[in-house]
């Protein structure tokens, strides 16, 4: 128990004396990058910068490429052009090994959670510790029960995956992807599928780690309201490129009819609902004469 | 615009080429399971969990085949043995067989739908879960973690259920020819030890199951590994580890007979 108060006072030193100072020079950069799988472009020409020690959420409509941009910070895919720039070094330009090392600073909550379904909830938060740190295992303990705690889930700690619903998963995601205090955080949806409380809970866990850590979070977000709350600028994603960005009290105050859309959730306007497909009536009527 | 006969040779070109490039892409896999195999053996426990699930599951399955085989063998060599007066070589037919040809063969064909099918699917569900995506992003890689362990896991199970489906199969043998049919007990036993040769007969039986073992085990990661990540994708991997791996361990036996007892 000793331990445990130890690690949590070491996490909040940085706050306690503040001399973390929230500089501009951006961690990440994506610099007119494009991007397509196979033939279809779904990123083009892209350009954002997420500052060091902020909170930044992409928003944009389903299927516009959020998750894909993670992938691309990530260097699990690589920019047909452009680049993409994490702490000075170009991820597109990285050798494998060079890009394991960068990873290990970087955590990622995935859409879909994507933990490891033979191991228990516990072994999924110690995975990372176990393979890159010679931590003691009473250590590792304190540091999992620590992370499954601030997620709700500490009495979690031994069921395995397909014992969990669909929100208790995200939120081991979650702890997972910080079980080692990366530099930076990439929420894709942390918020799908929770209920109003933890969706508070958790949006302000995201908010408070980042901080307490001196740490930079992306968060995906399609959470208006709760993203507002807790990030400190905001891009919008449309068509490929960014159409719209600003701190939270720019974009609600904006009269950019598809911020406008996006804030207030309209089915008219800029962001088309819709994958693109050939004219509806065509098709119901077409389709029996083809 | 091609002819039918056309447009069919180019289609058996096609099937001949995408085959070629699938086995060029399984060799880069094998070179780099080798590379990344430093963790199946730094970190043995993995290794050992996955023999536990590839060899020990495998075990009842092996062990019951092999007492059949060696009973049926027992009964069809006593058969053919007796016409000649030879019955008493029954020993000596029986356990050959099995070392030589039956152990290896139907052990790596059973294993391969045992044991081959199971990892193919498990790693292609990996996959299609973003679980391998999930490691890569931790800094961890999944040749090294996953598939190196299930690899060596399949290597060094394969020789040793090979072996323990003759020993049952030499005891299921022994239950027909000499319990059963009556065939002497002594000669049963002397005559296999007398003719059953170390190097030649048992060292060429290992070296063809440790080969089956390591083209089973590559084909079943590969497929899994590569598989679409879909339901419909896991399932055509797994069908095609159990069809290639049959395949590659018949054809195999071939000419590791043909190398081995010819003497070529
Ligand atoms: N592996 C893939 N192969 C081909 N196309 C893909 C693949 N993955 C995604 N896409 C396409 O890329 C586009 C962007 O996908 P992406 O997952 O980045 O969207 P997203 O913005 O995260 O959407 P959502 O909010 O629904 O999660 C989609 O239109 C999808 O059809
Ligand atoms: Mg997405």
């Amino acid at each position: 128990m000793g331990c445990f108060k130890i690690v949590v006072l070491a996490q909040r030193l940085p706050t306690l004396f503040s001399f973390r100072t929230v500089s501009s020079d951006p961690l990440v950069e994506i610099d007119n990058v494009t991007f397509a799988y196979d033939q279809r472009t779904i990123l083009n020409g892209i350009n954002l910068s997420i500052p060091k020690g902020k909170v930044v959420a992409i928003m944009g409509g389903s299927g516009c490429g959020k998750t894909t941009l993670l992938r691309l910070i990530g260097g699990q895919v690589r920019p047909s052009k452009g680049a993409v720039r994490v702490a000075g070094q170009v991820v597109n330009e990285l050798k494998q090994d060079e890009l394991y090392a960068l990873r290990r600073k970087m955590g990622m909550l995935f859409q879909f959670g994507a933990l490891f379904t033979d191991m228990s909830v516990f072994d999924n938060v110690a995975f990372q510790m176990r393979e890159h740190t010679d931590l003691p295992e009473s250590m590792i303990r304190d540091l999992v029960l620590m992370k499954l705690h601030a997620v709700g889930l500490r009495g979690a700690a031994h069921l395995l995956p397909s014992e969990l619903s669909g929100g208790m998963a995200r939120r081991v995601a979650l702890a997972r992807a910080i079980a080692l205090d990366p530099m930076l955080m990439m929420y894709d949806e942390p918020f799908a599928g929770l209920d109003p409380i933890s969706l508070g809970v958790i949006g302000q866990l995201i908010r408070r780690l980042n901080d307490a850590l001196g740490a930079t979070s992306i968060v995906v977000t399609h959470d208006v309201m709760e993203s507002l709350a807790i990030v400190d600028y905001v891009y919008f994603v449309s068509a490929g490129s960014i159409v719209a960005e600003g701190t939270p009290e720019q974009i609600r105050a904006s009269e950019m009819p598809f911020v406008h859309q996006f804030v207030k959730g309209e089915p008219d306007g800029p962001v088309p609902f819709h994958y693109p497909a050939p004219d509806y009536r065509d098709a119901l009527v077409g389709g029996r004469n083809a | 615009m091609l002819d039918w006969g056309g447009r069919r040779i180019s289609a058996i070109g096609a099937v001949l080429v995408n085959a070629l490039m699938r086995a060029g892409f399984a060799a880069r896999f094998l070179l780099a399971i080798l590379l990344n195999s430093g963790t199946a053996f730094r970190r043995f426990g993995l290794t050992i969990r996955e023999i536990y699930f590839t060899g020990v599951l495998s075990l009842i399955i092996i062990l019951v085949s092999g007492l059949f085989v060696g009973m049926v063998l027992g009964l069809q060599g006593y058969d053919t043995l007796q016409r000649f007066g030879a019955s008493e070589a029954l020993g000596v037919l029986v356990s050959l067989s099995l070392v030589r040809e039956l152990g290896p063969v139907v052990g790596g064909l059973l294993f391969a739908s045992r044991a081959g099918s199971a990892i193919t699917a498990e790693i292609g569900l990996m996959k299609a879960t973003e679980q391998l995506s999930a490691m890569e992003m931790m800094a961890v890689n999944p040749i090294a973690r996953v598939v190196g362990p299930r690899f060596w896991a399949g290597v060094i199970s394969m020789p040793l259920l090979a072996a323990m489906f003759s020993a049952m199969g030499v005891l299921g043998g022994y239950v027909v020819g000499v319990l059963l049919i009556g065939v002497d007990s002594g000669s049963f036993w002397s005559q296999m030890q007398a003719s059953v040769d170390f190097a030649n007969d048992i060292m060429n039986g290992v070296i063809k199951s440790i080969v089956f073992g390591i083209a089973v085990s590559l084909i079943a990661v590969f497929e899994g590994y590569d598989a679409d990540p879909t339901a419909e994708g896991v399932s055509g991997a797994t069908t095609r580890t159990v069809v290639t791996s049959s395949l590659a361990i018949l054809g195999l036996d071939f000419i590791l007979t043909a190398f081995m007892f010819r003497g070529l």
